[in-house]
């Protein structure tokens, strides 16, 4: 026990909805009672990433485990991948598309903000297979 | 002190049970227990949405009579911006001050006057650079409630000064009694009020001990007495007092006009709040200095008690401020001392499921088989929001699960069957 798990499909075609798992699992997290700066890190990693998935991937499903000690959340895509795991690593690089940028993303700042509101991040990406991202957020008891 | 005191109360004759109110509670504040409403006084902010859609009238908002000005030797009235835009045709602002001063009170102090104040410490305090960026405006006290409750994260970034009506109550009193030279607890302030929740905030404040004000008013029960004298008056005595900036505080988008600055954001409507709120929270709403938000659609001139259209009211509002100047009533220099909270705004996690983690999570785990099993319709029948509140209700003890019509008719079903199948 003690672990609560969720479950998220992300749709790849509905920009709107993009933000809902995310924005489920702060309630959640909210009516436990949980770390309020935890809630507010693994709020806007996971938020990065759903974003990611429906720019970058088509969707995809996440999993999220929530310990008395720590969250953690697995994205998983298969979209296209990423072929310089590095260079999208870093702050501004970004492939999104100008349409993108009209609706206020594409700043190339999504991954480097997983990296730095997570405790630990791993990125596994396959070229034509997909993209899974991991990312642990601590809890302060 | 009194934290739980609200102005939203529920007459238990008109309820009929109906499911309106559940649904539209935007704190899920509300259930339907043994056919009748009750309020979770802990979760009300006093939004007053209950009030805007139950169909019998059994919400209602407490507030004090047009009498209980007779308790004090100086009656003044703080009308706020919003009253202005009740009346049609209304050329001058003079004409509703002198109405109530033919009601009744010995002088008026336009709660503009007050916002007026407030506006320009903000922007000094702004300046200083102390604040938590974005500010949000403490103008609306069901928003600064919800803000308690539900946003941890944003609890520090509220505007930490008095409310206009506060300091309009304060200055008013402090005015008179130099005046009239009777002491300050002979002289009494009473607030003209668009909302319960500025009720709630008179009578039981968040940002300080006590308020200064000694009685709150609703624009709809003074109205038609108000209108009839207005209608009667013979002479009209210069009595305003207030700007632009002051009298636009009555309309969304009137506060953050008020700041001078260009970054500012203004939402209307309690779930437009929360939509902002929630951006804010996880640092979605960049380049934004200061956020207004209103629980009512238009801003206060869209308050329960009132009694015009708010988008009609808007617009009268906005014709009456063609002829004012930007604004009246300035700061002193120490205004952001004197007007500034002296309680703190703490959150408190009334949602929350349990004190302990590992129970709440056990909670969590019950209440998630639970909500599996119900027909997740949220239909509101079994007297709770929706199936997740239902289940939530029930693992804290609060319902039983064939209060669900589905699961009761279901259980029905298979006991008249294991009957018939024994005779
Ligand atoms: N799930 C993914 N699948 C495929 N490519 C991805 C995925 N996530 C990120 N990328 C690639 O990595 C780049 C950098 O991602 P990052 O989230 O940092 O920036 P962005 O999404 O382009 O812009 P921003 O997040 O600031 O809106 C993306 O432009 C994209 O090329
Ligand atoms: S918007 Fe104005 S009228 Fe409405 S609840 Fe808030 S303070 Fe009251
Ligand atoms: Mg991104």
């Amino acid at each position: 026990m003690n672990a609560i798990h969720l479950f998220y499909e992300v749709s790849g075609d509905d920009f709107a909805r993009a933000g809902e798992a995310s924005g489920d699992v702060k309630q959640k997290l909210k009516s436990l009672g949980y770390d309020k700066t935890a809630i507010r890190n693994a709020a806007i990693a996971m938020y990065e990433g759903e974003i990611n998935m429906v720019i970058h991937a088509g969707g995809g499903v996440i999993d999220v485990d929530i310990y008395p000690e720590k969250i953690e959340i697995k994205m998983e895509d298969k979209g296209p991948g990423i072929p310089d795991l590095d260079m999208a690593m870093q702050e501004g690089f970004s492939t999104a598309p100008p349409q993108i940028h009209d609706l206020g993303f594409g700043a190339g700042m999504g991954l480097p903000n997983i990296k730095k509101y997570t405790d630990k991040m791993h990125i596994d990406t396959e070229l034509g297979v997909g993209t899974t991202v991991y990312m642990t957020v601590n809890a302060n008891k | 002190m009194n934290e739980y005191i609200h102005s939203v109360t529920l007459d238990e004759e008109k309820c009929c049970g109906c499911t309106n109110c559940i649904k539209r509670c935007p704190t899920e504040a509300i259930r339907v227990r043994n056919g009748k409403a009750m309020i979770l006084t802990e979760r009300c902010i006093d939004c007053g949405e209950c009030i805007r859609v139950c169909p019998h009238h059994a919400k209602r908002a407490k507030s004090d009579p047009l009498s209980v000005i007779d308790s004090f030797t100086y009656k003044i009235a703080l009308p706020a911006p919003s009253l202005f835009g009740q009346f049609n045709n209304l050329s001058d602002i003079n004409i509703v001050l002198n109405g109530l001063i033919a009601i009744g009170f010995d002088s008026v102090f336009e709660v503009a006057r007050g916002a007026e104040i407030i506006s320009e410490a903000a922007r000094k305090l702004m300046e200083t650079g102390e604040l938590k960026k974005p500010v949000i405006s403490c103008a609306c006290p069901a928003i600064v409630r919800l803000i308690r409750i539900r946003f941890p994260e944003l609890c520090d970034h509220v505007l930490p000064l008095l409310t206009p009506m506060e300091v309009s109550a304060r200055l008013a009193k402090k005015q008179a009694s130099e005046k009239t030279g009777l002491p300050e607890d002979q002289i009494g302030v009473f607030f003209i009020s668009p909302c319960p929740a500025k009720v709630t905030e008179a009578k039981a404040p968040m940002a300080t001990e006590k308020s200064a004000v000694d009685g709150v008013i609703a624009i709809s029960r003074i109205y038609p007495q108000l209108s009839a004298a207005m209608d009667k008056l013979t002479k009209i005595e210069p009595l305003a007092f207030s700007g632009i900036i002051g009298v636009g505080w009555a309309n969304s988008g009137g506060e953050a006009t008020g700041m001078l600055n260009d970054k500012y954001l203004a939402a209307d409507g309690i779930e437009n709040a929360i939509r902002v709120l929630d951006e804010l929270e996880d640092e979605r709403i960049n380049d934004i200095d200061f956020i207004e938000l209103n629980a009512c659609h238009g801003g206060c001139v869209g308050g329960v008690l009132t009694i015009e259209n708010p988008y009609i009211a808007q617009a009268r509002v906005q014709l009456l401020k063609k002829h004012l100047p930007v604004s009246k009533n300035h700061a002193l220099d120490n205004a952001a001392t004197e007007f500034h909270w002296t309680n703190t705004l703490n959150f408190t996690p009334v949602l929350k499921l349990s004190d302990n983690l590992e129970e709440a999570m056990e909670m969590m785990t019950k209440i998630d088989e639970i909500t599996k099993n119900l027909p997740n319709l949220d239909c509101g029948s079994c007297g709770s929001p929706s199936c997740h509140a239902m289940a939530e209700d029930i693992v804290k003890g609060n319902a039983k699960i064939t209060d669900c019509i589905f699961v009761l008719k279901e259980q029905l079903q298979a006991m008249a069957k294991s009957l018939s199948s024994l005779s």
